[in-house]
């Protein structure tokens, strides 16, 4: 990203941080640049707040939940090209209400809008980011005919059904132009799509579309390349901020080599152990609940990445489905220099089963 | 050091002080006057730039491109969304004059969308910010703004806090209050650096309501450090086509003049100032000479005494010093209004508001007056260096120098001369203008000293002949007192000829304004409508019986060699046919430009393209157009083309349709159709007298700082005199007692002294009076052409010279008053003792 775009970005940051309480971590499990973003506002109240019980319901899930601090569309993908050459793609967008006053439109509406994209292959690691108001049509998300987008990135349904969608974004020296198929339904993380991230009990509504196929073009430079893989489309709502002493987390999504899923992440504590929470999800759909007892998730080997330490191999062990993963990245340099930086990037998985997936790293 | 002997010597050279008050006031007043004038009029620079800095952040928001509605007007707000879905680097932008009901003077509204707001914009809204290397880029950036409280109901907007300042004295509101508007209060006033003096800054939401703009807005920014999509405008938004950036001006290029100008001022108080106290300082040495003799022989070594000469003109420039700041801080404040309206009036920029002396300016104002004190006294320090210990103490007028270096003066004078007929020939640009002014300035100067003596040696070979011999002593008297006075009588002239020149540019500009505006408002009264209530005006327009002909006036803007320039259309009709004042014209140059085939350029355009009539007019939006004629576009800072309506249009499709001169029948009725027309919403009319008037006062605001500085230029030359009478009054005495001896009473001795000087100033104003009219064509036909692009007549103004000279005269006799007054006090004995001793 652009020292141009960095300071734009910080500035707005700088006007958004001064809307919250000071919160020293971010948000609940979820993802992302949200480490910064989410903390933002760590004050709940007034907004909508997660209870466990609540009914999904589809196509309505899909489009944005405004009267909840924070929410995101959050879309990764593993392609690879004719040749076999594997790269990595994130499209991600954010909403933030900076006041609990759902009902307002227009100019005078509390939505703001972040958007991220990335392109990643072995040797490049290409990012773009957004900042977008809502309200009077500069970014925004339907529930259906769904469509998210901010500016002219977007991820848009073709027809009144979800499926097939259309997936675009681009910076400097990179874009992306990709079909997404669903191949399996979407399922609900935690229990029953109520995903706890704390002891104490901070959660949000989680679901996942993991089943997702994409295939289009990419453009690295000026190479335009075909390119197809699986892809995970995160959804993720909650207005209530992370632990104070919870710094940042270790998220994970994996497909494996025979159609199985498995997403895991870690929120890390100081001066305790992180809290683990893990689902393994078959080829039909089903999704079970792994017991943390039973998975082992630890840093096998750190690198040097933007001036800090970052756990950039891991293993995974779960002894009960015979299951012991190395997880190595495709790149190591997929930092992602936004106003609230992380590390995310496409990974590669081996050991008792093969796989690719995502991984992102927060607080570090 | 011998501490004892150096404060002992210290102390017996201060006590003369005490026996000299006038002399120690003169000193102080000669070195308080150098440094405040100088501190003044840099303190006056200095914050002009930093308002020029100011607006610049705002200022910057006009020199993006944009996307504007294709017929004028504002533009619908509902392409926003689109345009951002298509990858338009846009974010709307509102930006009118905002009435506060109460506030002296409309406020400029600004109303930004922060979130796509181009960095470019440089409105600096949410501060702060990292360089390429990441470190905090601006330390003294305004603190972010809460981007919820900006967005969100009641909002905020944020105002500079000198502009807070004003309306808190006009309105009695503070930060945290809301104004009130015609469409409604504003969102609670934030102070904030980050708006531009005289710009009220507000999210766009709110921005809207106050403008009366739902829905629309000015024009939509583009982020030029954006990709612009491949996608055509007309797919998105075919009503918006894309404007070039409006070229801003750089203001402290264009008042690079006005700088040089006070610089100059401030430049020539600070030397006359320093006159003055090399006056009272050589004086006071000399008349020390005897004390310093003696503590030399009782033996202090002469570096103890150069020591204690040196601590006390310190002293004497550290007091100077302060005195000076305070008073320079004074007359800056006092001058701050009238350089403000030069500033606004003359160049179109942005004006300081406030004035601020931080603590540097005081050291330095007072490392200013110690140099200052050095230069005027290094060569008295010197002397007292040197001095033989058994040298008699005898006095030497310090101004003997002066006789001895006559003949060198008169060598400068020429070589200065020359210089000047040089620079006047063969010179180009301001900055030669100014060194040709102050050449021809310093040559008559030298040659002052040298003329009056002729003009005395005249006299008394006149006087011996015819009137007695009374009359040949008082002229051979004055050539006697002529070295110590030429220093002060040199500032009287140049004070006289500055005032003679500056006043006829002035005078002479405000005949050619007068006459040029009587021809320019042609139309009984000027309509303009705001964005959007253009058919509304021209409904009005066409309903009302009084109304003879509507000459509608479309405007636009482009850049030409770089810098902006007015298009002005107009429609074909008699008025501006018979009006319409032409410096030069072709054949038929109505006829050619109605029907789109020549283009009026203004003066300025003229000479800063180098154009003449038939050369071609390279406009953008077609081929080039011949110049038909050239007019007179007096205080116009940017250059204008007259066209067609049509060729406008042709050219400019974005061009404003709101204007309308409108000729009024019968023209009495002028004052009620602007009324009516004024009271329409959305429009503002004004009949040509208000305009005229209101030209007028903008005018003689313009030059108010002129006339404030020529008075002040005559208050310093004025001191001059005064300082170089009382410092040889004293040593007068031996000139006049003999004369008083022989029978001649103190009153009449008194009344020839008073005559005496006032002749001298008389002369000295009527040297200076052709040196003003050389002045003032320099300034008219050099200056003024080079500083603004336009030539001025050159009038004369006899009457002013005769007041002038009077002036002079009067303050002369003002400034002899005080030792004269002396002079009467003194006792026989006093006059008698003169005999007595040993001179």
């Amino acid at each position: 990203m652009s020292a141009e775009g960095r300071r734009r970005a910080l500035r707005l940051l700088g006007a958004l941080a001064v809307t919250g309480a000071a919160a020293p971590a971010g948000w609940l499990g979820g993802r992302a640049a949200a480490q910064g973003y989410a903390g933002l506002g760590a004050d709940a109240e007034g907004y909508s707040q997660v209870v466990e019980g609540r009914r999904f319901a589809f196509p309505r899930d899909r489009g944005p939940h405004p009267d909840f601090r924070i929410e995101w569309w959050y879309l990764t993908a593993n392609l690879s090209d004719a040749a076999g050459r594997a790269f990595g793609v994130q499209w991600t967008l954010f909403r933030q209400a900076v006041s609990p006053d759902p009902g307002l439109d227009g100019w005078a509406s509390p939505q703001i809008w972040m958007g991220h994209a990335a392109l990643t292959s072995a040797d490049r690691h290409l990012t773009a980011e957004k900042f977008g108001r809502g309200g009077v049509g500069q970014a925004g998300a339907v529930a259906q005919p769904f469509r998210a987008w901010i500016d002219d990135w977007r991820m848009e349904s073709l027809g009144d059904a979800f499926s097939p969608l259309r997936l675009r974004a681009g910076g400097r020296g990179f874009s992306y132009d990709l079909g997404l198929r669903a191949e399996g339904p979407e399922v609900l993380q935690g229990r029953a799509g109520y995903s706890v991230k704390s002891e104490s009990g901070q959660a949000s509504y989680y679901y996942s579309a993991p089943f997702l196929r994409a295939s289009g073009e990419i453009r690295l430079g000026r190479e335009r390349v075909e390119v197809s893989g699986p892809a995970w489309l995160d959804r993720e709502w909650s207005s209530q901020p992370l632990e104070a002493d919870q710094p940042g987390w270790d998220w994970f999504s994996v497909h494996l080599e025979g159609g199985d899923k498995l997403m895991l992440y870690r929120m890390r504590r100081v001066g305790a152990r992180p809290y683990l929470s893990a689902a393994w999800i078959r080829p039909d759909g089903a999704i079970e609940r792994l017991d943390p007892a039973e998975v082992a998730l630890a840093p096998a080997a750190e690198a040097e990445v933007a001036g800090r330490m970052i756990p950039l191999e891991w293993t995974v062990e779960i002894p009960s489905r015979g299951l012991a993963l190395i997880v190595e990245p495709l790149n190591t340099a997929a930092w992602m220099d936004m106003s609230f930086p992380y590390w995310e990037g496409p990974i590669r998985v081996e050991g008792s089963r093969a796989g690719v997936g995502y991984m992102e790293l927060t607080g570090y | 050091m011998n501490w004892r002997g150096f404060l002992w010597a210290l102390t017996a050279l201060a006590s003369h002080w005490r026996r000299r008050p006038l002399l120690l006031a003169a000193a102080l007043v000669g070195l308080a006057a150098a440094t405040g004038l100088w501190i003044g009029v840099q303190a006056l620079n200095a914050e002009a730039r930093r308002a020029y800095d100011d607006a610049a952040r705002a200022m910057s928001a006009a020199a993006l491109p944009a996307l504007v509605a294709e017929g004028g007007g504002p533009a619908d707000i509902a392409r926003f969304g689109p345009l951002r879905r298509a990858g338009w680097p846009a974010s709307p932008l509102i930006d009118v004059d905002l009435v506060v009901e109460g506030a002296p003077a409309p406020l400029r509204l600004m109303g930004v969308e922060p979130v796509s707001l181009p960095e470019a914009a440089g409105l600096a809204l949410f501060g702060g910010g990292e360089d390429e290397a990441g470190n905090d880029a601006d330390a003294d950036a305004p603190p972010a703004p809460d981007y919820a409280a900006f967005t969100r109901p009641p909002g905020r907007a944020l105002i500079a806090p000198a502009t807070l300042a004003e309306l808190g004295d006009a309105l009695g509101v503070g930060a945290g209050d809301r104004l009130a508007t015609a469409r409604g209060q504003t969102p609670p006033l934030v102070a904030s650096a980050a708006a531009a003096p005289g710009v009220l800054i507000m999210d766009f939401g709110f921005a809207q309501r106050l403008a009366g703009m739902e829905g629309r807005t000015t024009r939509f920014l583009l982020d030029p450090d954006a990709e612009l999509p491949a996608a055509p405008l007309s797919d998105i938004a075919p009503d918006l086509r894309r404007a070039a950036p409006r070229a801003a001006a750089d203001p402290a290029q264009l008042t690079e003049s006005f700088h040089l100008n006070l610089t100059a001022f401030g430049f020539l108080a600070f030397a006359v100032g320093l006159f003055i106290a090399h006056g009272a300082v050589g004086l006071a040495f000399e008349q020390r000479r005897g004390l310093m003799r003696s503590l030399r022989a009782c033996g202090l070594p002469a570096w103890t005494l150069c020591a204690a000469l040196g601590a006390e003109l310190l002293g004497l420039a550290l007091l100077a010093g302060v005195a000076g700041i305070a008073g320079g801080a004074t007359v800056a404040a006092a001058l701050l209004p009238d350089v403000a309206a030069s500033l606004r009036g003359l160049y179109d920029a942005p004006a300081p508001d406030a004035l601020s002396l931080p603590l540097s300016w005081w050291l330095w104002g007072l490392g200013m007056s110690v140099a200052g004190a050095a230069v005027a006294s290094g060569g008295a320090l010197w002397k007292a260096a040197r001095m033989p210990v058994l040298d008699s103490a005898r006095p030497e007028a310090w101004f003997a120098a002066a006789r001895r270096a006559r003949t060198r003066q008169g060598a400068l004078a020429g070589a200065l001369a020359v210089v000047a007929a040089g620079l006047a020939a063969w010179g180009e640009g301001l900055v030669a203008g100014f060194a040709m002014i102050g050449a021809m300035l310093g040559a008559a100067a030298l040659a002052l000293p040298l003329a009056l003596g002729a003009a005395l040696a005249g006299l008394q070979g006149l006087a011996d002949r015819r009137w007695g011999p009374l009359a040949a002593w008082m002229a051979a008297d004055a050539r006697q007192q002529l070295p110590g006075l030429s220093l002060a009588l040199m500032a009287l002239m140049i004070a006289l000829a500055a005032n003679v020149g500056v006043g006829s540019m002035v005078d002479g500009f405000r005949l050619t304004f007068e006459s040029w505006l009587e021809d320019r408002l042609a139309a009984e009264v000027y309509a303009e409508a705001e964005p959007g209530a253009a058919p509304r005006l021209a409904a009005l327009i066409a309903a009302d019986p009084r109304i003879s002909a509507d000459l509608p006036e479309w405007r636009a803007e482009t850049v030409l060699d770089g810098a902006p320039v007015e298009l002005r259309g107009f429609a074909d009709h008699p008025t501006w046919r018979t009006r319409w004042p032409l410096l030069e014209a072709a054949p038929g140059a109505w006829d050619r430009v109605a029907a789109g085939q020549g283009a009026m350029i203004s003066e300025q355009l003229a000479r800063r393209l180098d154009l003449g009539l038939g050369d071609p007019l390279e406009l953008a939006g077609g081929a080039a157009l011949p110049v038909a004629a050239i007019f007179a576009d007096y205080g116009n800072p940017k250059g204008q083309v007259r066209l067609s309506n049509a060729a406008l249009a042709a050219r400019a499709p974005e061009a404003e349709r709101g204007r309308h001169a409108l000729r009024v029948t019968p023209p009495e009725a002028a004052e009620a159709v602007a009324a009516e027309l004024d009271a329409a919403e959305g429009v503002s009319a004004m009949e040509q007298g208000s305009i005229r008037a209101l030209s007028s006062r903008i005018f003689e605001r313009t030059f108010a700082v002129t006339g404030a500085l020529n008075t002040l230029t005559f208050g310093v030359a004025g001191i001059a005199l005064a300082t170089a009478l009382l410092s040889l009054s004293a040593a007068r005495l031996p000139q006049t007692a003999p004369v008083w001896a022989m029978g001649t009473s103190r009153r009449r001795l008194a009344a020839m002294e008073l005559g005496r000087i006032m002749g001298l100033a008389l002369l000295t104003a009527m040297l200076a009076t052709p040196l003003g009219v050389a002045l003032a064509w320099a300034l008219v036909a050099v200056v003024n052409v080079a500083a603004f692009g336009w030539r001025l007549p050159l009038h004369v103004f006899p009457a002013d010279w005769l007041r002038l000279a009077a002036l002079a005269v009067a303050a002369a006799g003002l400034a002899a008053a005080i030792p004269l007054a002396g002079f009467l006090r003194t006792s026989p004995a006093a006059l008698a003792k003169v005999f007595a001793d040993e001179r």
